[in-house]
């Protein structure tokens, strides 16, 4: 029985504190509502912040999106070993995860879910301009899911960037497009 | 930090307009501009998770705007400093959660007692004792029934979204002063911490005159007028019985007046979904897909818990195989339910407890049983 309209997508976004999953998930809840659709978005909150895991889980609808918390997920995105250990089962079969193989090392593959591993710390410490590790890891999810329009994404960085730090946009921005574009060359190092 | 209204402003009518467009918005924060755009001037409070987001906001945005925030001592000072303000016919508020929502019961029933219409938002987090910091209900009977002593009501909204949060926070500050009555917003965790897009449409109700009995001052000269009091003891002669009288007619017009609900695809329905707050969304989403199954679901959910829609939700459950009770607390609401019903048809529940989260497949899980066990109309799957 399937419960879930096709419109609907899950992403649950994950990694440690500090490395930004959570404004990851807040510029795609921004860019699903530039492009007129249903968001929401939920933080894991509390205790389990300072210092330790971070996670949110984003929902993109056309239609209305009955609960913010879900068990499976059609999109993971995890930017660390502690992250992909914990929710690799939440992804469903058909699914995509998007890990950052710098931190989660070589893994065994479960079948049906289509695999998105690049070293993305390795790329942030080698590229000669300063990168961001969730912009870069957004920018590769969007080439590669086609889940938002690249031109929305960039709405949203503008419109959550200059809120927060106006220098920051152009990093978000750069990075993004690195991302984006990301080639094999880039992803040796 | 201020403790007098700064000249400039008055004690309310300071409107944010030209904010239709929708925002992304965490509910915690939503509900906070909500309250500054319905005229608050005084906020107390005390931190806890998960409603940390308002006391934030209120930080920012309350001294920028020339208001008071006060980051008090504890939950007993902030609601204390509530029945201050709000005597005086300010517009004000505190916020907390359901441990500490406790602490205040004594002060919300002398608000009660001494009419004073004080705004309090109660986000829940899941209990018994401190509990933990994950969503809940657990709160409905703290709510609607009170912790406080004596025969007093509280009102008390419910809000299933953010946008619905926004509306609702706005009507509960009406009907405080309206009725001259403690009134709560009860949302839940998932409303305070989740973000969703919300349209923050500019507060069109009117906060009723409170000139004829704020503490004011008695003035001078010929302007002097007699003292007015706002007390919670009443020792003399037949004082507090006349108080009591006085206090059930206005209970029971607000119960004729204001009662607030959504009905979904209940016209023919056999099993009646009752459900409040942000499990009625979940709720509402199962109809839909069980409608398209051929089962005949349909949703009740009353948006104010107290005053209670019962006469409503009994015409509504005349017919129906069944009702099942959905909450994230073992049947809290289930009792009234079952109240106003008056035996029209068998009341299941389906609970979690505890920051446990019911999902759509919960729900339809149980729909399945009952619909073999009630017999309902076969629909094709």
């Amino acid at each position: 029985m399937k419960l879930k309209s096709d419109s609907e997508k899950h992403l649950i976004i994950a990694g440690f504190g500090g490395q930004g999953v959570l404004f990851l998930g807040t510029t795609l809840a921004e860019a699903a509502l530039i492009e007129g659709k249903n968001t929401t978005w939920m933080p894991s909150y509390g205790a389990e912040m300072r210092g330790g895991s971070a996670n949110c889980y984003v929902i993109i609808s056309d239609d209305e999106i009955p609960s913010p918390i879900f068990d499976e997920a059609d999109i993971g995105v995890f930017l660390s070993k502690a992250a992909i250990n914990k929710f690799e089962k939440n992804i469903s079969k058909g699914g995509t995860i998007l890990a950052n193989s710098s931190m989660t090392g070589e893994r065994a593959i479960i079948n049906g879910i289509n695999y998105i591993l690049e070293p993305l710390s390795d790329i942030v410490a080698h590229s000669k301009d300063k990168m961001l590790l969730n912009i870069m890891a957004l920018g590769l999810l969007i080439r590669k899911t086609g889940i938002l329009t690249r031109e929305s994404v960039i709405k949203a960085l503008e419109k959550v960037s200059s809120a927060k730090k106006p220098e920051f946009l152009k990093f978000n921005i750069e990075s993004f497009e690195a991302g984006y574009n990301m080639t094999k060359e880039m992803a040796r190092c | 930090m201020c403790y007098k209204l700064p000249g400039h402003c008055n004690k309310r009518g300071l409107q944010i307009t030209g904010m239709t467009a929708k925002v992304l918005m965490k509910g915690n924060k939503a509900i906070a501009q909500a309250a500054i755009n319905a005229g608050l001037q005084c906020y107390f409070g005390y931190p806890i998770t998960p409603q940390n987001e308002i006391g934030e906001f209120m930080s920012d945005e309350m001294p920028r705007l020339g208001r008071t925030y006060i980051s008090a001592e504890s939950e007993l000072a902030a609601v204390n400093m509530l029945i201050g303000a709000a005597s005086t016919g300010t517009v004000s508020m505190t916020s907390s959660s359901s441990c500490a929502i406790a602490l205040m019961q004594e002060a919300i029933s002398a608000m009660a007692t001494a009419e004073i219409p004080g705004v309090i938002i109660s986000v829940m987090r899941a209990g018994p004792g401190l509990g933990n910091i994950t969503p809940s209900q657990g709160d409905y009977f703290q709510a609607t029934k009170g912790g406080g002593n004596g025969d007093y009501r509280t009102i008390v909204l419910a809000p299933s979204s953010i946008n619905e949060a926004v509306e609702l926070t706005y009507k509960t500050f009406y009907l405080a002063f309206k009725y001259r009555n403690p009134a709560m917003l009860l949302a839940d965790g998932m409303i305070g911490q989740m973000m969703e897009p919300v349209e923050l449409k500019p507060f069109d109700l009117k906060i009723p005159d409170s000139s004829d009995w704020e503490m004011d001052g008695v003035g001078k000269g010929d302007k002097k007028r007699a003292p007015r009091k706002l007390v919670s003891l009443h020792m003399q002669g037949d004082d507090l019985p006349r108080l009591n009288d006085k206090l059930q007619r206005k209970y029971n017009e607000i119960q004729q007046n204001e009662v607030m609900y959504e009905e979904f695809m209940t016209d023919d329905a056999e099993i009646l979904f009752t459900a409040f707050g942000t499990v009625g969304r979940v709720a509402k989403s199962v109809v839909s897909k069980a409608r398209a199954m051929g089962i005949k679901a349909g949703l009740f959910r009353p948006i104010t818990v107290w005053p209670f829609p019962s006469e409503q939700l009994k015409k509504c459950a005349r017919g129906k195989k069944v009702i099942l009770d959905i909450e994230l607390n073992e049947g809290q609401m289930m009792l009234d339910v079952k109240a106003a019903i008056e035996g029209a048809c068998p009341v299941e529940l389906l609970s979690k407890l505890g920051g446990e989260i019911i999902k759509e497949h919960d729900i339809m899980q149980k729909l399945y049983e009952l619909k073999e066990k009630f017999a309902c109309a076969k629909g094709g799957v």
